[in-house]
């Protein structure tokens, strides 16, 4: 018999998806290890809860745009419905008087709804996502403005506990949001990882041609993203008004630019189909202890947190083109 | 082959229209339980459409699909799959960013029960995966990235999926192309084991080598038509190649043809061991002044990628070109413009004309794109030009600002040829100039080819109809496997060109 004898490495090796993952996961700890050498104070446990806590809405959304760029879209709305929400939520809450209990769920399905309708737009009319969520983010920042150009802030008390109960752990403590945040990280892997909605995500971005011909869901799983990202989107709005205990049109703008950064800093391919939940979520937090480290300097302008992810998101994208060419090679 | 086979699947009468075209005209396939089963003919014979029928993709305008005695009529690919007739293509249907196991597997995971997280099981999805591979005598690690392996083994991974889902039919389309001889070896064996399954397999290929290695039988379609179903081992090569080429039609006379012998002339070009890798073996090849070098070869010979490499198109590994005693850069066309060639591709559609863009437009394009960008071409000769082309060429236009997509196909090739002619080449390079257009329009163009070869220039004919080179050439190149076959005199009998096609001379 003719047996065919393709390289069998039975012993472990580096699959070249994993590279960007761990030289992200190894930036992180340098950058921890190098603070925590230069600056007193910085090797304390509440400095690295910190990171979470004040980072937990950027999380939450880098979390729904990893879905998102996994498939090869983006989604550019992410910012502008947290600022909805923020609106929505101060505006129902403050100035209605109607009970958090029903404000929450509600701006919830209106993150999503705004999720599904670029996904709808996206899967049956095979619009630019770019274009398509660009006008969602115009369309909704515009509809914060129609609520109130001024900033409400919120009293509530509901709003208030959840803004300041500190869950305690050891000598430092973590917040109710950055709990939610890693609960949204944790359910991000597993569905990327073990469920049919993940896999079909990778498969799309792979060859969506394919993924069609292997009989996969693709388009239910294409409106699907966007859902998650709307609803990712409304859920960091939600945490963003516990926050900052207000809601204001102006808020989180930009905040779409800093989840892409998160997500290619973390290793996931722009162009889809590469990358792991787990990858954002240090991505986060690399982009948290820049900015740490700058404020533990003192000497910095503060911008310099800008210049450095300009220069790391480069990197990235040089070496993941790099890591492609090498793989192509072969 | 003396046991009774088994009938799997029945396609009778089987025709599919297009606008303006009947790409099959009743044709029938029987395919068999256990038998690899050989699908030939050549370019435009219908091939594609008839699997394109078979999986769904393009249902049928008339015909009936039996598949073990039920009557099917798959609308999509994914349709045709759960009927039990699977694909895989030549390039491979699969994600390359999925592991091995999960591309066999995608859409039918194993999962967990509820209590343990009720995620993927990715170990029992392994698992199995690895013995699906082991039954094809595949052992590589499944658990790797699909890219990690070369295009082969991605192939047998496909096949390993579509066998796996559903196996009653797989049809696999050119899926040697890209393939080495070594990687054919283990695809072939792959294929071995799946006949002895009892699948009915339609292979459809243009390396007649590998029919005879694999096929029980055959069967040949040209010009969307059925010719005829065969016994692998009741048909010879010469017998496979005369009914995949056929003759046509008899053209008018054969007093156009020249066959001058301009032996005497000066070489217009002269190419030496000119070779790029996986395209082209190296070949030598030299054209003379109004000479007509006629190109013929099977689909996949290295017609077009000839054509391609002289003109600079795809870049050339190694040998030389000289035009006129001076050498050509290898990966230039502006250079190949520059020194007098012309190329009128194959794709008229894709790579020829603009179908927004004039007559009139469209003639001068080359012409301005030698003389480069500035020295515009003054709009009083762009339209003496045109108009000197449209008489010369007999172009039916309404006028020469007519867009050129409204001209029907012939004319289209007419402006092409007027374009490259515009530019005074010493060589024209003419790929397939006469497909899709019909017959008179075919003759009126290749008498304007043969009225210009007498005036001295040189023109490399490429067609793969039979007829129509032996009529026109002054010498015919044969092709085969990538490689020269052989070289003939012009009008001389068929036969012999069939037993170079062939490889049997």
């Amino acid at each position: 018999m003719n047996a065919v004898s393709a390289p069998i490495t039975r012993h472990w090796h580096l699959d070249a998806r994993y590279v960007p993952l761990l030289i992200t996961i190894a930036l992180f700890f340098t950058m921890a290890i190098a603070g925590s050498i230069f600056f007193d104070g910085f090797f304390a446990p509440q400095v690295f809860l910190n990171l979470l806590i004040d980072n937990a809405f950027l999380c939450v959304v880098a979390v729904g745009m990893t879905f998102v760029i996994l498939t090869g879209g983006i989604d550019l709305s992410v910012g502008s419905i947290i600022a909805l929400t923020t609106m929505i939520s101060a505006s129902l809450v403050q100035q209605h008087h109607i009970s958090p209990f029903i404000t929450i769920p509600l701006v919830l399905l209106v993150g999503s709804l705004f999720g599904l309708m670029h996904g709808f737009l996206i899967q049956r009319f095979r619009l630019q996502p770019f274009i398509v969520t660009l006008a969602g983010m115009f369309l909704a920042r515009g509809l914060s403005y129609l609520i109130s150009t001024e900033s409400i802030s919120i009293d509530n008390s509901v709003y208030r506990f959840f803004a300041e109960t500190r869950i305690p752990l050891g000598s430092a403590s973590l917040s109710i949001s950055a709990v939610i945040a890693l609960a949204v990280v944790l359910i991000g892997m597993w569905l990327a990882h073990a469920t049919q909605f993940g896999r079909t995500v990778y498969a799309i971005g792979g060859d969506e041609a394919s993924a069609h011909l292997m009989g996969l869901p693709v388009n239910q799983t294409l409106i699907g993203v966007y859902v998650l990202s709307g609803f990712c989107s409304a859920l960091a709005g939600v945490i963003m008004t516990f926050y900052m205990l207000s809601g204001y049109s102006l808020h989180a703008v930009g905040l779409e630019l800093d989840a892409i950064a998160a997500v290619v800093i973390g290793g996931t391919l722009l162009r889809g189909g590469i990358g792991y939940v787990a990858g954002t979520f240090f991505g986060v937090l690399i982009l948290g202890i820049i900015q740490t480290l700058i404020v533990f300097d003192g000497t910095l302008s503060s911008w310099w947190t800008r210049i450095v992810v300009g220069i790391l998101l480069l990197s990235f994208c040089l070496l993941q083109q790099f890591l492609e060419a090498r793989r192509a090679t072969r | 082959m003396s046991a009774p086979v088994e009938c799997v699947l029945k396609a009778r009468e089987i025709s599919r229209e297009f606008p303006g075209v009947r790409a099959l005209d009743n044709v029938q396939l029987t395919l068999c339980a256990g038998e690899v089963h050989a699908l030939m003919g050549q370019n435009g014979a219908g091939k594609s459409t008839l699997i394109k029928v078979l999986t769904g993709a393009c249902p049928p305008t008339s015909g009936t699909i039996e598949l073990d005695g039920q009557f099917i009529q798959p609308h999509s690919p994914l349709d045709a799959q759960r009927h039990g007739i699977s694909t895989v293509y030549q390039e491979v249907n699969l994600c390359p960013n999925l592991s091995v196991a999960e591309n066999i597997f995608a859409g039918r995971y194993p999962y967990h029960p509820w209590f343990k997280g009720g995620g993927i099981d990715w170990q029992a999805l392994n698992q199995r995966a690895h013995e699906v591979l082991e039954k094809l005598n595949l052992h590589i690690d499944v658990a790797r990235q699909l890219s990690s392996y070369p295009v082969a083994i991605q192939q047998m991974i496909a096949i390993a999926r579509a066998t796996n889902i559903s196996a009653r039919v797989l049809i696999l389309d050119e899926p040697t192309s890209s393939l080495d001889d070594h990687e054919v070896k283990q695809l072939f064996a792959v294929i071995e084991r799946l006949r002895t399954q009892g699948i009915a397999i339609l292979f459809v290929t243009h390396f007649l080598d590998q029919v005879y290695e694999i096929s029980d039988r055959i069967t040949v379609l040209r010009n969307g038509l059925f010719v005829g179903e065969y016994l692998t081992s009741e048909l010879d090569r010469n017998g496979l190649v005369a009914a995949m080429v056929g003759r046509e039609f008899i053209m008018n006379n054969k007093s156009d043809a020249v066959h001058a012998n301009s032996n005497t002339n000066a070489c217009v070009l002269e190419a030496k061991q000119l070779t790029r890798k996986g395209q082209i073996h190296p070949i030598d090849l030299e054209i003379k002044q109004g000479e007509v070098l006629g190109v013929v070869g099977l689909l996949g010979s290295g017609r077009t990628e000839l054509a391609r490499l002289l003109f600079g198109l795809d870049s050339a590994d190694g040998g030389s070109v000289h035009v006129d005693g001076k050498l050509l850069s290898l990966d230039s066309p502006h250079d190949a413009i520059a020194h007098g060639l012309a190329l009128c591709p194959e794709e008229r559609k894709t790579e020829g004309i603009i179908a927004e863009l004039s007559v009139r437009e469209n003639i001068v394009l080359a012409l301005q794109a030698r003389n480069g960008l500035l020295p515009r071409i003054a709009f009083k000769e762009q339209k003496e030009l045109a108009t000197k082309f449209v008489a010369l060429l007999g172009i039916k236009t309404a006028n020469i600002e007519t867009p050129i997509g409204q001209l029907s196909g012939g004319n289209q090739q007419k402006v092409l040829l007027g374009r490259w002619l515009a530019t005074h080449p010493r060589l024209l390079i003419l790929d397939e100039p006469t497909r899709g257009i019909d017959v008179a329009a075919k003759h009126e163009l290749t008498t304007a080819i043969m009225a210009l070869a007498r005036e001295g220039m040189a023109v490399l004919f490429i067609s793969a109809e039979l007829d129509e080179v032996l009529l026109e050439s002054d010498r015919i190149l044969v092709m085969r496997d990538r490689r020269k076959a052989g070289e003939l005199p012009g009008g001389c009998d068929e036969q012999a060109v069939y037993a170079l096609i062939a490889g049997q001379a």
